[in-house]
């Protein structure tokens, strides 16, 4: 018996097809992609394209309004205000990515490892993930930059350790639920190892959405690490971070708005363009709402 | 089982004993899960639910055997029992005279004599494997063939259950159904096995489809001399796949033998009902078998089939009947039933003496 | 193009069939007095065409069966009729009901009074319809009062009365119990009274019984039979099981990929199929003490990569150079409709 019709192929061209238009069917995610791609060149690039150095003070050109010279304007230190936005572009993606390497790696571990025992080492685990759950991440952020001190590593450590929680709860539940899939039982009744069954069947199906996981939670480590810049405990003066120029511009706002409004927008503007980006892969990628397209 | 009939393939050297050795062997066999109180919200109140009682079985080497069964029948369980999944609470479940779950512990040899293929074969692959190395898999682990030779050996294993070399690079989420259970067929045979076990592996598909794996699994069955487990709710499958027929109800074999002659003439009054139920062109829809399959912690006392029986007489509320051979020694079919419905069985007393006298112990 | 079948197509049941006393669960006599007729409907989901100039006639009191392999577009014909498909596909054709012109032309306001109340659906998953939040009492009456205008207190009765002739053994208990508390056959018991509460002319019925054991299967498909022929109510059976559609059904649709292949009375089609397609299911049914299955390669392509005459060629023993190309029509040949052109010579 051979099969004399292939229904595959038909399958495959439209998915070929599919994938090629995605830029075409969403618009926002395309959008989106080039507003974060272009956030993340100005990080790398950020000496070549800054107009003027982040730290450089002017006493002639404090203050001033956007145009001109200064095409954002400048602060009260006379820094210019779009060197200070694309290098900060630097500091805050530098800090999410180690940031989310720090949650990732840590809930990885931890959310395996609880999704895996049984008895009282899931339960230790479990406090454990639930303790460090029960504080909001900004809270547990400020506690870790306490016992840490202030610092560009010091925040993106604090911020990591408040993102292991979130982490570990998504991994476990996945975990839990490939364990439970067909295919691991499958394994088993093959009498393959536990630790090979964990290693080739579970871990590589819990790797997907924790990528998807990572995506979302890109915008969470950027948004904390600036508010603890805000709160005037995150990086140091004169570091050119968003957070930090917020605040500065806080108290000339009736009068001085770009000083705080230029990085405000930047900030929203690469938050909302991740989300939507992050939005856009789960979707077309997750295997689970693939069905609801 | 107790058949013994025709089940050694003919190209068998001559040295093949007459009498198949028996594989699995099911002695009185009971499985027991606790459960929760229905009803109770906190505490610890449990109770036994009783997915299998008294079970008795013995599969031959060589034979196919299907067992049937609705919903709650417990045939699921059995399943788990005879491959060493769940330990029996009483009883025992023996593999060449062995405890299964002792002969599991003891390494890879069980697994590799004994396949599963499971009704749900896309959720049994791994989906982000491809089919080359889901089946690889097997090869690899029961070292069934040096390293280089995997390629060829998957190669050949996809024509055996007749799909073309190019889909093994693909992922099962790219395939039809019926071509995910020829993967999964495949799978199961890479470990080169004595013993496949078949958890309605053809239900869900379109017609044709089931009708050629139906083609497919008897001719691997018959080329390899497979020992055949086949789970089924469906007797024209049944029938079609297996020489002997178990019919399960509530956690009970009911009925046993030769599938042909199960199916003519039924002597439990359940496997009649069931036969009766079976879709068939153009006859009149049988009157329907009242009512539905009581639920195990709540079971009628006697003969648990008494309450939707349509035979039941007052010794069938009383006391269970245990799954004996139906008319003396020499006969490979047995039923649990104090009334039999044998072709020269009528329903009056004096019969149901004689038998009664005909019993004895089926092990 | 359209091909309707119409009525004097219908070719009267042979006498000599059956046993001499009359069953009343074989198919009765079609009558004549036709309830729904459809005319080239055709489904479009963005280019595809998932259902293609389907036509069929059923008469007052007559059942049909819809049959076909996953991707047939049974269940497609019976969501098309009862006005579902609203804003996920384009519905072109007609499809008159007792006296609405044309059922593929009314608007979501034009069904109240007509969808539950004079055309009922029953579906495969009855755990699922049924809302889980709701005890089956409060779902049955709350039907009664939307669409009869009963009050609460005779609803209720009603709803007693339809689930006791439904087979719910102490039906006023069971008022009180949720969906989940009851067995698949009783969910789609309740299911039944649900769809027969307002006496409906037409009942969908998609595969009422496929995730139903088989002895439960016998008890639902006499009910529905049972119900719908006392209430003198015709009723489309979506089936795939030819063997159930020959039992239950006067007429039968046979489907191959949105197209029509054979129509006609079931005995006729099922006892001498022409259409290569019917022989090639029908030799598929394994029945008991079936000994040998002759299944064709391969499996219903999908909707991307159909042929463009007749969508069956690509499998068809019989094919003919012209049948990729050219679409063969519906034609009359021995008491059937047929779309074939290299039909089988029968008997």
């Amino acid at each position: 018996m051979t099969m004399t019709d292939d229904p595959i192929a038909p399958q495959r061209r439209a998915r070929k097809q599919a994938r090629r238009s995605m830029f075409i069917r969403r618009p926002f995610f395309t959008v989106s992609l080039i507003v974060a791609v272009g956030f993340v060149a100005c990080a790398v690039f950020a000496p070549l394209i800054a107009p003027y150095d982040p730290v450089q003070q002017s006493i002639t050109a404090m203050m001033a309004p956007p145009g001109g010279a200064h095409l954002l304007g400048t602060d009260s230190y006379g820094q210019d205000i779009l060197s200070r936005i694309i290098y900060g572009a630097r500091y805050a993606l530098l800090i999410a990515f180690f940031a989310i390497l720090i949650g990732a790696t840590g809930g990885l571990i931890l959310g395996t490892a609880a999704g895996l025992t049984t008895g009282w080492v899931e339960w230790v685990l479990l406090r454990v993930i639930d303790s460090i759950l029960a504080l909001p991440s900004l809270i547990l952020a400020i506690a870790v930059i306490a016992i840490l001190g202030q610092g560009v590593d010091k925040v993106a450590i604090a911020v990591g350790i408040s993102m292991i929680g979130p982490f570990a709860r998504t991994v476990r539940s996945d975990v839990l639920q490939v364990s439970s899939q067909l295919f691991v039982e499958a394994a088993g009744l093959m009498s393959i190892t536990r630790l090979t069954v964990i290693w080739r069947h579970i871990l590589p199906n819990i790797v997907f959405p924790l990528g998807v996981q990572i995506t979302v939670r890109v915008s969470e480590a950027i948004l904390v690490s600036s508010s603890l810049s805000f709160l005037g405990i995150g990086v140091t003066p004169p570091t050119p971070d968003w957070g930090l120029m917020i605040a500065e511009g806080r108290g000339f706002v009736s009068f001085a708005p770009w000083m705080s409004g230029m990085p405000g927008i930047a900030l929203a503007l690469l938050l909302i363009a991740l989300a939507i980006v992050g939005d856009g892969i789960r979707e077309e990628f997750d295997p689970k709402m693939r069905g609801h397209q | 089982m107790i058949a013994a009939h025709d089940v050694a393939p003919a190209h068998l050297p001559d040295t093949t004993p007459p009498e198949p050795q028996v594989l699995f062997e099911l002695v009185e066999v009971e499985k027991v899960f606790m459960v929760r109180k229905p009803g109770s919200l906190f505490g610890g109140a449990k109770v036994g639910l009783p997915a299998l009682d008294g079970v008795r079985l013995k599969i031959r080497k060589g034979a196919s055997v299907a067992l049937v069964g609705e919903s709650g029948s417990g045939k699921s369980t059995l399943l788990r029992v005879l491959l060493g999944l769940t330990r029996p609470t009483q009883g025992h479940a023996l593999y060449q005279g062995r405890p299964i779950d002792q002969v599991r512990a003891e390494g890879p040899a069980f697994a590799r004599q004994v396949a599963m293929i499971y009704q749900d074969a896309r959720g049994s692959l791994n989906p982000r494997m491809t089919i080359a190395a889901l089946i690889a898999e097997p090869l690899r682990h029961f070292r069934i063939c040096p390293e280089a030779d995997i390629p060829d050996r998957v190669h050949s294993l996809l024509a055996r259950v007749g799909l073309p070399a190019e889909v093994a690079d693909r992922y099962p989420a790219a395939m039809s159904g019926g071509q995910v259970r020829r993967v999964a067929i495949a799978r199961a045979l890479a470990s080169e096995p004595t013993v496949l076990v078949a958890d309605e592996a053809v239900s869900g598909l379109d017609v044709s489809t089931q009708a050629q794996l139906l083609n497919l699994l008897r001719r691997l069955q018959r080329d390899m001399a497979l020992t055949l487990v086949f789970i089924t709710h469906d007797l024209g499958v049944a029938s079609y796949l297996c020489e002997e027929i178990a019919i399960m109800y509530l956690g009970r074999i009911v009925e046993t033998g030769p599938t042909n002659a199960v199916l003519t003439a039924p002597a439990h009054p359940y496997a009649r009902a069931l036969r009766r139920a079976a879709p068939e062109f153009f006859a009149p829809i049988s009157d329907p078998l009242p009512g539905e399959i009581p639920s195990p912690l709540d079971l009628p006392t006697g003969c648990r089939f008494s309450g939707r029986c349509d035979v039941a007489q007052a010794d069938c509320h009383l006391s269970d009947p245990a799954l004996v051979r139906l008319g003396g020694g020499a006969s490979d079919r047995a039923a649990a039933c104090f009334h039999p419905l044998l072709p020269d069985a009528n329903t009056d007393l004096g019969h149901t003496t004689a038998t009664h006298l005909k019993r004895d112990i089926h092990a | 193009m359209t091909h309707t079948i119409l009525p004097e197509m219908i070719v009267p049941r042979p006498l000599s069939r059956g046993p001499a006393s009359p069953d009343p669960y074989l198919p009765g006599t079609p009558g004549s007095d036709p309830l729904l007729t459809v005319t080239g409907l055709t489904v479009y989901r963005g280019s595809r065409r998932i259902l293609d100039d389907v036509s069929f006639t059923l008469a007052r009191g007559e059942t049909l069966a819809l049959v076909g392999e996953s991707g047939a577009g049974k269940s497609t014909i019976a969501s098309a009729l009862m006005g579902l498909l609203a804003g996920r596909a384009r519905v072109t054709g007609q499809a008159a009901f007792d006296d609405v012109p044309d059922l593929l032309a009314i608007t979501s306001k034009g069904w109240s009074g007509l969808r539950g109340q004079r055309i009922a659906m029953i579906f495969q998953d009855a755990g699922a319809a049924l809302n889980p939040c709701f005890t089956v009492g409060s779902q049955l009456t709350s039907v009664l009062r939307r669409q009869l205008g009963l009050d609460r207190a005779t609803a209720r009765q009603r709803a007693v009365t339809l689930l006791d002739s439904v087979g719910l053994n102490d039906a006023a208990a069971r008022m009180s119990a949720y969906p989940h508390q009851l067995s698949g056959g009783m969910q789609q018991r309740v299911m039944v009274a649900i769809a027969l509460a307002c006496d409906p002319d037409l009942l969908f019925a998609d595969e009422p019984t496929s995730a139903l054991d088989v002895t439960i299967q016998a008890q639902i498909v006499r009910l529905i039979l049972d119900q719908t022929r006392a209430k003198g109510a015709s009723c489309v059976f979506v089936l795939h099981d030819l063997a159930l559609a020959s039992q239950t059904c006067d007429r039968i649709v046979v489907l191959y990929a949105g197209q029509v292949m054979e129509s006609g009375p079931s005995d006729v089609v099922l006892n001498d199929p022409r259409h290569p397609y019917t022989r090639l299911l029908k030799s598929c049914v394994i029945e008991i003490g079936t000994h040998d299955l002759d299944p064709p390669d391969g499996s219903v392509p999908g909707y991307d990569d159909l042929p463009g005459g007749c969508r069956f060629a690509t499998r068809c023993p019989r094919r003919l150079p012209r049948c990729a190309a050219e679409r063969p029509p519906l034609t009359t040949l021995a008491g059937r409709s047929l779309a074939c052109w290299n039909p089988e010579t029968g008997e």
